[in-house]
């Protein structure tokens, strides 16, 4: 027995204005290549015949109950059908203007496109607005249908006229139709046969258009994309498990992992009830080992260190928005990009550009926003640094969705931008400042560094993790591209305060002079940690006077006594309740909480990169001027 | 990449983020080929385990058959099974067998409802369930993650949109969300890959000594066989390619009224 190869399909989205024959046409296309199940027809026209009402072609697509009712369609509905080249997946989008995240959801997943257009009505907002939004979704094969010749006397002229106004539109957009054809879909004119009624039509017909797309390759010659999605223990291997979006993954391939810029090299590509293979290519869902050991989680890309993304927060965006709320400025989003989940929001609007129109919208007032349907081009600022690439170079890091509240709510391709490469040429972006009388104030300081000057204070019970804290938030900082330093308690006791002892007064003395210390590595630009106990709130509070309004980050490192006392990192709480030290705070001195700090980490909670990550998104948070981060 | 192999690659990608998404995950199980390949996919996606639970829901009118070749994988995979039933119904007897409920009122109380009971039990959030688009016309509307809200009711008017392979995994509490990993798969490529792969499946769906075999399996009052000569999985690819009858046509509670089904799936039904 002769068995051919496992059935390939295209997906083909079917797209245009409501009412403009969709569901009529892929109804039809359905009974002409002879794809219908066996009874559908008959079960359908029986349905209908029962109801008292004539039989529509739609109805095969339009399955449901609410569609039959209102004779539109709401979702996208798949469905199956081949000719004798290949087998296909109709998607067919509804092309009511409400339902626009539903055409949106059939389009992003095809590969070519039929857009209809109603020969009386011509073109209409949404076969404008689908033609722009199909560009948007990166797809490139497209033929445009004119139906329902039959209401126009199958006049040539008709097509011709309709053909002019909307290949002048799709161009100004920057899209080339394959082709236009005209057809009468409850006729099934040049449908699957040429028609007839159209001696001036030598073809092809809809049919022989799609044979001539083609599918999709993937893009194995790209830049390699492995964006981590999970890092999974189940044995004694620790695998770094995603998808190779572009490009081809080696065994021995030294990656970099952005955000984070960390680096080590493949040591086994991983796969179950595989043939083994030492590569990976686009499209395969594979694991990773690694030769050391470093700290990678879900959202990393992974990258060749000759070849990586942007690591930046701020980008140019091509987007569309489906939210029901508008997209406004100065609300925090969440956006969604590869694997990568983090905080956004609006840094600027350029335009806001209506899909059907292709008119700008002009809004006045303060609060600029994008509203529902609308198509805009922006920045968006993330609250940690995102790994991504230009959609024109690498598609699947290059476009990103918007999540508001629990909802998906638009999606969008970054786009050309002056963007900063990853390594020597940061520096460059520093061209915009200016010398002020020989002075630099702590505005160009902030340019130069991609940040402000702070003081991190970090305050708590011995034993609640303020070290760890500071020299691993020191570390990711670092790693960030941003100045920081870490005050030592022991290097101060060694140096700055060696003529100090424990009293109170020393205490208080030791905690200013930290202060100040603090203070001038502020102000000169870099993220000051510091890790002292400091038990005294009017201590604090003195330190955070002498700092720059907005600039002190009082961090509350809280884990409750008896945690502290059994981690006892360095045996004092046994000394102290052996009464050995005296004056130990929580057990013989007192420990004044803060009330408001701007930071609070329950240590007994929170593990070490948690802790630092809350650290690092309150500083990118409050710093607006940060615009590269390294 | 082969085709199968594409299918294989998004299907895998779409459960490791329903794991990496869901701290209470489970998978529905319903012995058939379908969840079978599912089940496969799962070892595939994560390195020969299967890191949570599976779910079957045992309306005890199971063809017998199919619960010996259930208990017989899960000592061989070692998997963790958890069994949902209606017991409160069972005991009642209002059931279709028993001539006192109809086919549709029985799988709403005897899967539907079974179902509700056990994902609430344990506090699934999110569940792996092995339809498909091509099955029939409701389940061709259906999201990679699918929400459902605290009834188990599905909003079909207003579906979140998915784009990109980026998915709907912020919701509410006491909502869940079904995820569909073969949701792009049709009947014939499930055969295509258990031919490939060498999955074992249940001798159900191979033609007997009277020329009949199921297609699609369930309870045994209201599926029945086919007639078909194909006894290997070589010949139900064969003739797969050639039938023009629909795969659910054996399954009699599809077509007690016109929108049977689609009502069912609604309320939650998988």
């Amino acid at each position: 027995m002769h068995i051919s190869g496992p059935t390939e399909q295209l997906k083909i989205v079917i797209v245009g204005h409501v009412d403009h024959g969709k569901s009529t046409f892929v109804g039809r296309l359905f009974h002409d290549t002879g794809t219908l199940p066996e009874g559908k027809l008959e079960q359908l026209q029986k349905i209908a015949e029962r109801r008292g009402v004539p039989f529509e072609w739609a109805n095969l697509m339009d399955a449901l109950q609410s569609e039959r009712d209102q004779n539109i369609t709401i979702d996208t509905a798949q469905i199956w059908f081949h000719t004798k080249k290949r087998q296909y997946v109709i998607i067919d989008a509804p092309g009511h203007k409400e339902f626009l995240k539903n055409m949106v959801t059939g389009a992003a997943n095809a590969e070519a496109a039929l857009l209809l257009i109603d020969a009386a009505e011509g073109v209409q907002e949404q076969s404008r607005r689908h033609g722009f939004l199909l560009n948007l979704l990166g797809i490139r094969q497209i033929a445009v249908l004119v139906n329902k010749m039959d209401l126009q006397d199958y006049s040539q002229e008709r097509f011709q006229q309709i053909e002019k106004e909307f290949r002048g539109f799709l161009q100004t957009i920057g899209i080339e139709p394959k082709l236009f054809i005209p057809i009468a879909a409850k006729h099934g004119d040049n449908i699957a046969t040429l028609s007839t009624n159209m001696p001036w039509w030598n073809g092809p017909t809809v049919v022989e258009a799609l044979d001539e797309f083609k599918i999709a390759e993937l893009p194995n010659n790209q830049p390699l994309r492995f964006p981590v999605q999970d890092v999974y223990r189940f044995d004694e291997r620790r695998i770094l498990a995603g998808r190779v979006e572009s490009g081809t993954l080696r065994v021995g391939d030294r990656l970099q992992f952005n955000p984070g810029n960390k680096v080590s090299t493949v040591k086994s590509i991983e796969r179950w009830q595989s043939t083994s293979r030492d590569q990976a290519s686009a499209g395969e869902s594979v694991g990773i080992t690694l030769t050391e050991q470093i700290f990678v989680e879900r959202g990393a890309i992974g990258a060749l260190e000759s070849d990586p993304p942007y690591a930046l927060t701020k980008f140019r965006a091509r987007l569309f928005w489906l939210g029901r709320s508008p997209f406004k400025k100065g609300k925090p989003y969440k956006i969604k990009l590869a694997t990568q989940e983090v905080e956004c929001e609006i840094d600027g609007i350029e335009k806001v550009i209506d899909a059907s129109t292709l008119e700008n919208i002009l809004r006045s007032g303060n609060d600029p926003y994008v509203g529902r349907h609308e198509v805009a081009e922006l920045y968006i600022r993330t609250k940690r640094p995102i790994a991504f690439d230009l959609h024109s170079e690498i598609v699947s890091t290059g476009r990103f969705v918007i999540v508001d509240g629990y909802e998906v709510s638009g999606g969008g391709v970054i786009i050309e931008d002056n963007y900063p490469k990853r390594t020597s040429d940061t520096l460059h972006k520093s061209e915009n400042i200016y010398w002020s009388h020989g002075k630099v104030t702590s505005e160009q300081r902030a340019r130069r560094n991609g940040h402000a000057g702070y003081v991190v204070w970090l305050t708590g019970l011995s034993g609640a993790g303020k070290s760890t804290i500071a020299t691993e938030l020191e570390r990711e900082l670092f790693n960030l591209g941003k100045h920081a330093y870490v005050l030592d308690g022991d290097n101060i006791r060694h140096g700055l305060c060696s003529d100090l002892a424990f009293s109170p007064d020393d205490r208080k003395e030791n905690i200013r002079r930290v202060g100040e210390v603090a203070k001038l590595f502020a102000d000169a630009g870099m993220i000051c940690i510091t890790a002292f106990i400091s038990p005294y709130r009017s201590d604090r509070e003195l330190v955070r006077n002498i700092v720059k309004q907005g600039r002190f980050v009082e961090v509350f490192v809280n884990a409750p006594l008896d945690i502290c006392e059994q981690r006892d990192p360095k045996g004092l709480y046994v000394k102290a309740r052996a009464n050995e030290i005296k004056e130990f705070t929580g057990i013989s001195a007192p420990y004044e909480a803060p009330q408001h700090p701007e930071i609070e980490l329950h240590t007994d909670k929170l593990t070490v990169a948690e802790a630092v990550t809350k650290i690092i998104d309150y500083l990118h948070f409050r710093d607006d001027t940060a615009e590269v981060s390294i | 990449m082969d085709y199968l192999s594409k299918l294989e690659n998004q299907s895998i990608y779409i459960m490791r983020e329903a794991f990496n998404k869901f701290e209470n995950l489970a998978m529905l199980w319903s012995i058939g080929k379908d969840s079978t390949v599912l089940l496969w996919l799962a070892r595939k996606a994560f390195f020969g385990h299967v890191p949570f639970p599976l779910v079957h829901v045992d309306t005890t009118y199971k063809i017998p058959s199919m619960i010996e070749y259930r208990d017989q994988l899960v000592r061989e995979w070692k998997l963790d099974l958890v069994v949902g039933k209606n017991e409160e119904v069972l005991k009642s007897g209002v059931t279709f067998p028993n001539g006192k409920a109809t086919r549709v009122e029985c799988c709403g109380t005897l899967k539907k409802d079974a179902l509700k009971q056990v994902l609430e039990k344990h506090n699934f959030t999110g569940v792996i369930v092995g339809v498909r688009r091509d099955e029939e016309p409701t389940r061709a509307k259906e999201r990679y993650f699918s929400p459902r809200d605290k009834n188990m009711e599905w909003n079909v008017e207003d579906q979140p949109p998915e784009l990109w392979d980026q998915f709907k995994t912020d919701f509410q509490k006491g909502t869940h969300i079904r995820i569909h990993p073969l949701l792009h798969w049709t009947e014939l490529n499930i055969w295509e890959y258990i031919e490939r792969e060498s999955i074992p499946v249940i001798p159900l769906y191979f033609a007997n000594g009277k020329g009949e075999r199921y297609r699609s399996i369930g309870c045994w009052p209201c599926t029945s066989p086919i007639k078909s000569k194909a006894r290997s999985v070589q010949e139900i690819i064969e003739e797969l390619r050639h039938t023009n009858v629909p795969e659910r046509a054996g399954r009699a509670q599809d077509k007690e009224s016109e929108d049977a089904f689609e009502k069912l799936r609604r309320d939650g039904y998988m």
